[in-house]
């Protein structure tokens, strides 16, 4: 058993997300960065379909009740372990009493902690996923608090041993790539290259639902739209005209224009930014997203 | 010519678009779509979201050919009936006005007629599911009689109660749960619209028909009593 001493700042159970059910309204949910998520899940020796702990921003504290073994990935953080430091991306082994701790914050925005097994919450709709906005999955939909008990499933694939490492697959450091469309005809003729050039900030609003662009308002016209699907990593400009970029929480539908869609390998580099950081985008090719996607899989999967 | 068109829409959904109207029978033909897609079961679709005159197939670009799944989308796109299987009806009760439709007035007032007259064009018309959305288990249902097709309030509400009936312009729907929502509230429905715990989570899906049907203050508090 775990124990949570400290919820820290918004740490939710999340597996891939509540997929099949968006016809009926029902966010789709799971890690902001998949990657993260996958690769602690990965070092632990865990089905992917486990679930992990997302870290927002400043860390939890558990108290572990039993041996068990567990990875820190993502964001990189200071972790104390009965107050020594430890590392992260690196299978830790705990032993019953042990206290493990997030200190400072050095790089990124979210960690992801896995445990050998995966963590066993009942699922809602066939998921793990915590969705606080509808008060869905995980620990009774909501973020973890003090005093909230998790245990470890039995979704353990490969027995590992302490120690064993994994780089991360290196991040895109450049600007955020997106896919023009499919609203970017509206945008005062030059389309999803109006992103291009601008600088934009990480509003101190944004959450798992989406990221809320402060910056160069984008200028556009055309009728009201009717409401559709929304995939991750749309970049919707409402009337206001400061793009928000919709994310794993987001709702399952929209009716603002859309002008571009962040591609799958960079929606990691999206979700690790933390309030207050600079993101500048380029748009690109189909072949590009694809390629991108297959060579973080690879640098995943070596 | 066909009167559709496929959109990619970044590198992991594809979508058919249909005439961006709020149509029954385009709408009917989106489902059709939807359901031949979830049918085919095709290697690495995640998703199929119906909207109002649209069908957005979400895949995993690792895990799926994509020529092939574009091919079977235009088939179901090409093929698609606009009289589809006839959908379920569903019988909606609603206490209109009161505590229970605060906004009931004020949409009498844009109506220029009674309240009572507000809910009696409400129910008397035939609704039907266009699509989910926004919320858990969420309908948006159409068409709103004109005369009292209100447009959202100006100021959100941060909260509106499970089970409110409301109105935006054409659509009309019953909140789920309890979430912010800017629709004119003219009453409310004992019946729970959305149970995750339930064996059928969902009262209401795409392309159903629904009817009103007014209830009393008592009738609505005994309805409300038999749920809980």
């Amino acid at each position: 058993m775990i124990r949570v001493l400290h919820g820290g700042r918004f740490t939710t159970v999340q597996d891939a997300g509540r997929w099949g059910y968006q016809r009926f309204g029902i966010p789709v949910a799971g890690p902001m960065d998949p990657v993260s998520h996958r690769m602690a899940n990965l070092l632990v020796g865990n089905r992917p379909s486990c679930a992990t702990l997302e870290v927002t921003l400043a860390g939890p504290r558990l108290e572990f009740e039993s041996d068990l073994l567990l990875a820190v990935c993502g964001a990189e953080f200071e972790l104390l372990l009965d107050g020594e430091p430890v590392p992260g991306g690196t299978v830790l082994a705990p032993r019953s009493g042990q206290r493990l701790a997030f200190g400072r914050r050095r790089q990124g925005a979210r960690a992801y902690i896995a445990v050998a097994g995966g963590f066993d919450v009942p699922r809602v709709l066939g998921s793990r996923a915590t969705h606080a906005g509808s008060g869905m999955g995980g620990v009774c939909g909501r973020a973890l608090a003090a005093g909230d008990e998790l245990e470890a499933g039995d979704g353990i694939a490969r027995r590992v041993r302490a120690g064993e490492r994994r780089r991360a697959p290196a991040p895109n450091a450049g600007r955020v790539r997106v896919l023009p469309g499919p609203h970017d005809g509206r945008f005062a003729g030059v389309g999803a290259a109006a992103l291009e050039g601008k600088r934009y900030r990480v509003g101190a609003a944004s959450d798992r639902m989406g990221y809320r662009l402060e910056g160069p308002p984008l200028e556009q016209d055309g009728p009201e739209l009717l409401s559709a699907a929304v995939p991750v990593g749309a970049v919707q400009v409402p009337p206001s005209g400061e793009p928000i970029i919709l994310m794993a929480d987001r709702p399952t539908t929209g009716g603002y224009p859309r002008i571009g869609t962040v591609i799958s390998a960079d929606v990691p580099v999206v979700a690790q930014l933390a309030p207050g950081a600079g993101i500048e985008f380029e748009t690109c090719s189909h072949e590009t997203a694809v390629r991108a996607l297959i060579e973080q899989e690879r640098g995943l999967l070596a | 010519m066909s009167d559709w068109r496929l959109v990619r829409v970044g590198d992991a959904s594809i979508v058919v678009e249909f005439a961006q109207q709020i149509d029954p029978a385009i709408n009917a033909r989106a489902l059709a779509v939807g359901d031949a897609v979830r049918a085919a079961r095709y290697p690495g679709v995640l998703d199929v979201v119906e909207g109002y005159c649209s069908v957005t197939v979400a895949y995993d670009p690792l895990r799926t050919a994509i020529e092939p799944l574009v091919a079977a989308i235009e088939e179901a796109a090409e093929r698609a009936p606009a009289n589809g299987a006839a959908a379920a009806e569903v019988e909606l009760p609603v206490c209109y006005g009161g505590s229970h439709g605060p906004d009931l007035e004020a949409v009498a007032a844009f109506a220029g007629c009674s309240p009572a007259e507000v809910a009696a064009l409400h129910h008397a018309a035939a609704y039907r599911v266009y699509m989910l959305g926004f919320l858990p288990g969420f309908a948006y249902m159409g068409s709103v009689d004109p005369r009292i097709a209100v447009p959202r309030r100006s100021r959100p509400r941060l909260r509106v109660p499970a089970g409110s009936v409301g109105i935006a312009r054409f659509q009309t729907g019953v909140y789920p749960v309890e979430a912010p929502g800017g629709w004119h509230l003219i009453g409310r429905c004992p019946r729970r619209t959305f149970d995750p715990d339930a064996s059928n989570p969902f009262l209401l899906q795409p392309g159903c028909a629904v009817r009103f049907v007014p209830i009393s203050e008592a009738e609505y508090r005994r309805a409300e009593a038999e749920q809980a």
